[in-house]
């Protein structure tokens, strides 16, 4: 004979209609959050401060005071130098990505003040074609990069990126040069460069501006790498230890400065930028 | 040492074969077919003509991998007889992938740096089959910081695979290493010059290429992802690197064409492991004028005009 009997049958009636979105599960630890409160906190979760993947503006909404961002460039779309087609055409793929992301390419580029520190912001987006780096990205980052050394301002930099853009062939791989030598600019200028790697930062992302800040700072837990763990495992075969080419990873091996939670980025960036430009807050 | 045959050359192969044996039977004493010898040379001289004049991409791609190919060290010993080898980054270790000195080029005071691979299994392993780790890209910065401090010209020689992938140079920053070395060549004051003499493999070549000039030899190639990484990732089938190869646009004419590099140096006939010396003579005088037309410039004006160069990069819609 069962301990507990029920008493009776559940509830009857229309099921509570719950809209879809108001509840996420966190995709490390797996507790159930709500949406509005997860916005609030940057999209960290309480629990396990996972740092969830959050798009271009939503970054440039963390950052800057919403009155003063302006945007750049944001006329420049991809083109198809290459008339690449593998299972499909790239300029299809571009087409259907600029339709899904609402985005022109792979990154956003604005300048605005934070905390009163006028600067020139670029945000890479993964919803557009992975964060790949093409040609716009290389372009709008060179722009970025003239005006902060141009206007005296600081250059902050946010990677989310699966490397280069394939489908542009050795045109992508050059923007790793154009981008590195126009840092060269900023440099005489004397204006800080702070390069900020959100998971993923991979390939020659990593291999090129990524790693060139004056500070390099890495949300935590975001893989960062120049070869990805599957290349490293077809390589040598071999499983990787758990954590390695983990931010963390890299802190310890001495290729960041900080690790920086989100909730925290305005005011390091702030604190940061003050110092190392001699401007009061 | 046999000549390694490839796949597309086996027609002319099987012509110079016959040729040989109609020798050897000349030599045995019989007559009457030295005109047999003349019109097969003659055909194979053709047939040579007419398959190198329509290679594909993926034919290029094996004579850029040819395992006969001249390597870094083979244009140094016929370019510069004096020149010195140095050894390590001073940091963690020496890398055998990439080979950097000093020597003279052409009469003139330069530092010599390129990706080295081996030839056979053995040397292989020693050189990581031209795959440089950090350390490779660390003594390369560091030979062209001690160029630049002598004011002696930069010579970079292109032949990698690609950077390695592993654990220990992931560890050890692969990537800072690259990054670093892009930022450094843009802003050397000494003129510099890069020849892509093999494969020219992603950042790991490019993090020997941001150079005032850059040359190709003419079946070299030079890409983001080896064809065989673009396939699998791509068309999720390796073997369809030859796809890969055509769609990606890697070889000399391509990228001169789309203004990516600013030369191509021509090839001996069937391609520079025929004729070593003919190359090493055409690479040491391409080099040399570049070098001549380069340090008539004041060094920021190359400066500029090398960031600018690189600038110019990409094609995007701008409405």
């Amino acid at each position: 004979m069962a301990w507990f009997k029920r008493s009776q049958g559940l509830p009857e009636g229309p099921k509570k209609n719950i809209p879809d979105g108001v509840w996420v599960k966190c995709d490390s630890c797996g507790e159930i959050l709500y949406r509005k409160e997860l916005t609030r906190q940057g999209d960290v979760c309480p629990k396990c401060r996972h740092h969830f993947r959050i798009p271009s503006k939503a970054f440039i909404e963390l950052l800057l005071d919403a009155d003063t961002v302006k945007e750049f460039d944001a006329n420049l779309t991809p083109s198809d130098p290459l008339q690449f087609k593998d299972t499909a055409k790239y300029a299809d793929r571009i087409t259907k990505s600029l339709a899904q992301s609402g985005l022109t390419d792979a990154i956003r580029c604005v300048s605005g003040s934070l905390s009163g520190h006028h600067v020139q912001l670029g945000v890479m987006d993964f919803g557009f074609m992975g964060g790949s780096v093409g040609a716009v990205v290389g372009e709008k980052l060179v722009r970025a990069i003239y005006r902060a050394a141009d206007n005296q301002n600081a250059l902050v930099t946010i990677s989310c990126s699966g490397g280069m853009r394939m489908q542009e062939g050795l045109f992508s791989l050059m923007q790793m040069a154009k981008v590195s030598a126009a840092l060269v600019r900023l440099s005489r200028a004397k204006q800080p460069y702070i390069s900020i790697m959100a998971n993923p930062t991979t390939g020659g992302t990593t291999a090129s501006f990524a790693m060139l800040g004056d500070i390099n700072i890495a949300e935590p837990r975001a893989l960062i790498c120049f070869a990805g763990p599957r290349v490293i495992k077809q390589t040598i075969g071999q499983d990787l230890p758990p954590g390695f080419q983990s931010s963390e990873f890299l802190l310890e091996k001495g290729f960041l400065d900080l690790i920086v939670e989100r909730t925290q980025l305005k005011a390091t960036l702030a604190n940061l930028i003050g110092l190392l430009k001699g401007e009061p807050e | 040492m046999n000549r390694v045959t490839l796949a597309f050359e086996k027609p002319i192969k099987e012509l110079e074969d016959k040729i040989d044996e109609l020798e050897r039977m000349a030599h045995g004493g019989q007559i009457g077919i030295d005109s047999e010898i003349t019109k097969l040379r003659i055909k194979a001289d053709k047939l040579r003509e007419e398959i190198f004049s329509r290679l594909d991409r993926w034919q290029m791609v094996q004579l850029a991998r040819h395992p006969q190919r001249p390597y870094t060290l083979d244009y140094i010993k016929h370019i510069s007889p004096n020149f010195i080898e140095l050894h390590g980054d001073r940091l963690f270790r020496d890398d055998f992938a990439i080979v950097a000195g000093i020597g003279n080029w052409c009469n003139r005071r330069v530092a010599i740096i390129g990706q080295q691979k081996g030839r056979g299994t053995k040397e292989n392993i020693l050189r990581n089959f031209g795959m440089p780790h950090p350390e490779g890209y660390r003594k390369a910065l560091r030979i062209m910081r001690l160029a630049e401090k002598f004011n002696m010209p930069l010579v970079t020689l292109i032949d990698t695979p690609g950077a390695y992938p592993g654990l220990g140079a992931e560890e050890r920053g692969q990537a800072s290493a690259i990054a670093e070395n892009l930022y450094a060549m843009a802003e050397l004051k000494i003129p510099s010059v890069a020849v892509v003499i093999g494969e020219g493999g992603s950042g790991g070549a490019l993090a020997l290429g941001v150079s005032d000039k850059v040359f190709m030899l003419q079946y070299s190639i030079y890409s983001v992802i080896s064809p065989e990484g673009c396939a699998s990732i791509l068309w999720r089938d390796a073997t369809k690197a030859q796809l890969a190869a055509e769609a990606l646009r890697i070889t000399a004419p391509d990228l001169h064409g789309f203004g990516l590099v600013d030369g191509i140096i021509e090839e001996p006939f069937g391609g520079a492991h025929n004729d070593p010396l003919a190359i090493a003579k055409s690479v040491e005088s391409t080099v040399s004028r570049a070098l001549d037309d380069l340090l008539g410039l004041e060094p920021e004006n190359r400066i500029d005009l090398r960031i600018q160069k690189f600038g110019k990069m990409g094609q995007w819609i701008e409405k």
